[in-house]
């Protein structure tokens, strides 16, 4: 296969890693502030307490790969959509440093400012990589010289903002499956209580989003019209996302949890399909459009980079591994807790 | 301002930041092996206790290292598109290499090092300290490969894509070996280590001064001297050879460091003034003929000087020669000041001198000095280029992002990052006022802390 299609698929894993690990950790924050005792705030943060950080280097490292695989669209992206990745890092650093500082003080004003902090973060990141996502699907103005035409606003199309929130949706929904297979007792049937709501939320924004792109963006759906096997990606995904509260309801949540995972791993498939061999669409002048060809690095470096990728993603793999099984199980709190 | 000039400022006040964190968490990692090693080695419930409570204060700063870490990696692109373009092909593997290899390794083990105390075994947890110590200079490895090849760019070739060039990579070893990288990283990660090694001399002479957590405080005090001294001492090795290495690859930055306008041989000042416009330097002390010296080991030796240079390829003199001389008296003084320590401690004075201790406690704020001070004429001796000889940083910023978006981004980073340094102060001091945990004088905790790590095997 074609170098740049494999770069391609590999920043598409790095995403989707990153969606299904952080994606959990984001929706816990999002639900955070729905817990009310010291305590059980306490336990939703340690639930993601000890893998947090390294679920978040999944964006940095895809962040690095985009750089160096696709330097053009790291370039583009990142300039043109300033104010926004601006937003985004204020927000990751209130998170990073939330999760840390909260459970530093006793005082009861300091740790509720910090869970707001963490919750607000929580959500406004989920947003703010939706619409980024949603961006990309729309496809943004670009010249000839490969850069941005838009300014900040071009960015707030309703169906981006749609995107957004159903990013939010599908990580609350995520993120309280999780959370139901690290707590116990009271605390444990009432965030039961909450996976229902959250499921609920989500396939609304799912349908939504899923009609207005088949109207509205009729191209993401070209390459299943070409190759009707591909189908098969949306009709796993559906099932997927219907196996999800019949697990819940059986009681085997690790299951329901493996399905929702396998559900942002296809929805991200679905969504690399939709706009391959595109990495940015332009609109108009699709003629300037980045693709995996014309925004990638040498051959060269693709190769050496794979090389990398392939002596290190096998160590990334055990790590994650471990890491979880070390922490598997209900959250225990003790003195080196957050 | 224009959003060069700004671009320029945010890049500088976003990476002195960051790089408060990474070295002491760099430094303070490597102490944490030596400290836990002791441990398990003695099993005294002493060594636990120093091992716990440092572990306590890397994670605060590691938290504070990747909060800030992310805006870095983020910057390239949202300030430089056009540097990213440009080097990209080259550059992005270094930095995509050092998530892929580094990242991932310390995160991970760092959840074992600060939260895995009584989850996993002695030995396993040991063995996680000695990976998330390996992992954070590993990550030195890849970002200093990165900006010294930005600094002596080598095995690439110039591509030209329509009109628009890029450096492409011809040769990756000869990338990561670039002229001046490992001088480079052996430098900054001595560097590190003399951050991590005055934390831990600075915080235990104030525990001695003030009569608390005493034997706690010794016996912390004593390993990090021995880091101190052989810091100290390699750095002074590695910052010479970095300075040779100058003199070959970038003659202009080596100039400015001593104010070199004409080529001839060359002085060495201990301090002095430039005065750019008169192209000689005030109120200077110097030994004749001794940078000659000790490039050539001859002091007459002609050395290049700035006047060799379009008016345009200097860099700013003034601030590339004071803050090169500030962090070479400081590197002189800690060398003076660790060597004074051990000489003190050997002879059992220095716990006993007051003013000693008072001199150790301040002492942390040198090698962080020193370390800014170091970035500060390397990076600025690199101008006017942003590549060295192949990209002017004027012409690579973000030609789509406006001034006034760079100004609200940077006014946000400085109101965000005060706020955060005030809390990390606050904690860091509340920290250290609180001392160790574990001051009761029972047993070592780690016959107990197996047989819980046996139950849970067993559960
Ligand atoms: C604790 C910190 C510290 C101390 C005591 C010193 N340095 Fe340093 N120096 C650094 C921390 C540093 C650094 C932050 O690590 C730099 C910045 C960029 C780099 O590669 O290392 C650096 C750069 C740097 C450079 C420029 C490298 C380049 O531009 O490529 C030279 C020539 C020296 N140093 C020389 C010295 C000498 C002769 C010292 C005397 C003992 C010394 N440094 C002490
Ligand atoms: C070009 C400049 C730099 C960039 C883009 C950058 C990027 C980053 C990023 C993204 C992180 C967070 C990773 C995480 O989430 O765990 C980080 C942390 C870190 N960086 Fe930097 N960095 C830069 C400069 C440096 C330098 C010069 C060093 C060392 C000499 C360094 C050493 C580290 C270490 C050890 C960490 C781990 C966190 C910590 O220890 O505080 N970085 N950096
Ligand atoms: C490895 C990637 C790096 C890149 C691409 C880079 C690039 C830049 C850029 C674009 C600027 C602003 C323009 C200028 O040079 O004046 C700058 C300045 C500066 N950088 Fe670096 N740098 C890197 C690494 C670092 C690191 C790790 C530090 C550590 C603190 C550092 C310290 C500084 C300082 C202190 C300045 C201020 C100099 C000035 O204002 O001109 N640099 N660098």
């Amino acid at each position: 296969m074609e170098l740049n299609i494999v770069w391609f698929g590999l920043v598409g894993v790095l995403l989707a890693g990153y969606a299904v690990l952080d994606g959990f950790d984001l929706g816990v924050g999002a639900l955070h502030l729905l817990t009310k005792t010291d305590t059980e705030r306490r336990i939703t943060l340690n639930s993601i307490g000890p893998v947090w950080d390294g679920n978040e280097v999944w964006l940095v490292t895809a962040g690095g790969a985009l750089f160096a695989a696709f330097p053009d669209v790291y370039a583009t992206v990142f300039s043109g959509f300033y104010t926004a990745f601006m937003l985004l890092l204020f927000v990751l650093i209130f998170r990073a440093v939330a999760i840390e500082f909260r459970s530093k003080q006793e005082n009861p004003r300091w740790r509720s400012a910090w869970d707001v902090a963490f919750s607000v973060s929580s959500v406004v990141i989920a947003l703010l990589m939706g619409v980024a996502l949603g961006n990309i699907i729309t496809g943004i103005p670009l010249n000839q010289s490969k850069e941005f035409t838009g300014n900040f606003l071009t960015l707030l199309n309703p169906y981006s903002l749609l995107v957004g929130i159903t990013t939010v949706a599908l990580f609350m929904m995520h993120g309280s499956i999780y959370l139901v297979l690290k707590t116990e007792g009271e605390l444990q049937i009432k965030i039961r209580s909450w996976v229902n709501n959250a499921i609920i939320f989500f396939v609304i924004c799912f349908v939504t989003t899923t009609m207005s792109t088949l109207i509205y963006y009729p191209s993401m759906a070209a390459h299943f019209k070409d190759y009707p096997a591909l189908f098969l990606i949306a009709v796993l995904n559906m099932l997927a996302i219907a196996n999800i509260p019949r697990e819940i309801h059986k009681g085997s949540e690790f299951r329901a949890f493996l399905s929702s995972s396998s559900s942002i791993v296809l929805l991200m498939l679905l969504f690399a399909v939709g706009i391959f061999p595109n990495i940015v669409p332009s609109d108009p002048s699709p003629e300037y459009s980045l693709t995996i060809y014309n925004a990638a690095s040498s051959q060269k470096t693709l190769m050496i980079m794979l090389i990398v990728a392939l002596i290190g993603m096998p160590f990334v793999v055990a790590y994650t591994v471990i890491i979880h099984k070390v922490y598997k199980g209900k959250v225990r709190l003790d003195e080196s807790s957050y | 301002m224009d959003t060069e000039l700004l671009s320029r400022i945010q890049f500088a006040f976003t990476i002195a930041f960051h790089y408060i964190y990474p070295p002491l968490s760099i430094g303070l990692g490597v102490l944490l092996v030596v400290m836990e090693g002791m441990y398990l080695k003695t099993k005294q419930k002493i060594y636990e206790n120093i091992t716990r409570f440092w572990i306590k204060v890397f994670a605060l700063i590691f938290a504070m290292g990747v909060a800030t870490g992310i805006v870095m990696e983020f910057e390239f692109g949202t300030n430089w598109a056009v540097y990213s373009r440009f080097v990209g092909d080259v550059f992005g593997s270094a930095l995509a290499a050092e998530g892929v290899f580094a990242f991932f390794l310390e995160s991970g083990f760092l959840a074992i090092l600060v939260f895995g105390w009584n989850k996993v075994s002695p030995k396993l947890h040991f063995f996680s300290t000695i990976m998330v110590s390996f992992g954070s200079m590993l990550s030195a490895v890849w970002i200093v490969v990165a900006n010294s090849w930005q600094q002596t760019p080598a095995g690439y070739h110039l591509q030209n894509n329509g009109g628009v060039f890029r450096a492409e990579i011809t040769d990756f070893w000869a990338m990561v070996f670039n002229p001046s990288s490992v001088d480079r990283l052996l430098h900054t990660l001595s560097g590190a280590w003399l951050a991590g090694a005055f934390l831990v001399i600075s915080v235990s002479a104030f525990y001695i001064l003030k009569n608390k957590h005493v034997d706690f405080g010794k016996k912390s005090m004593k390993i990090a001297i021995a880091l101190a001294v052989f810091a100290s001492l390699f750095q002074l090795f590695t910052g010479h050879h970095s300075a040779s290495g100058i003199s070959v690859n970038q003659p202009a930055k080596l100039a400015a460091f001593e104010g070199h306008f004409e080529t001839g041989p060359a002085p060495l000042y201990l301090f002095g003034w430039v005065n750019e416009n008169e192209q000689k330097v005030n109120f200077g002390i110097a030994v004749p003929g001794m940078l000659s010296y000790l490039i050539y080991g001859d002091s007459q030796k002609p050395v290049t000087g700035l006047n060799e240079f379009k008016p345009e390829d200097r860099p700013p003199v003034n601030i590339v020669f004071q803050s090169y001389h500030l962090m070479v008296a400081i590197g002189f003084a800690l060398i003076g000041i660790s060597l004074l320590s051990l000489l003190l401690l050997r002879k059992e004075r220095l716990f006993k001198s007051g003013l000693i201790l008072k001199l150790l406690v301040v002492s942390v704020l040198l090698p962080q000095a020193a370390n800014q001070l170091g970035w500060i004429s390397a990076e600025v001796g690199r101008q006017p280029w942003i590549v060295y000889n192949l990209l002017r940083t004027k012409d690579a910023y973000s030609k789509t992002v406006s001034s006034g978006e760079v100004l609200f981004s940077l006014i946000l980073f400085t109101l965000i990052y005060a706020l955060l340094f005030v809390l990390f102060l606050y904690l860091l001091d509340r920290k250290i006022k609180h001392g160790p945990e574990y001051t009761d004088d029972g047993d070592s905790v780690y016959a107990e802390q197996k047989l819980i790590f046996e139950k849970n095997k067993q559960g």
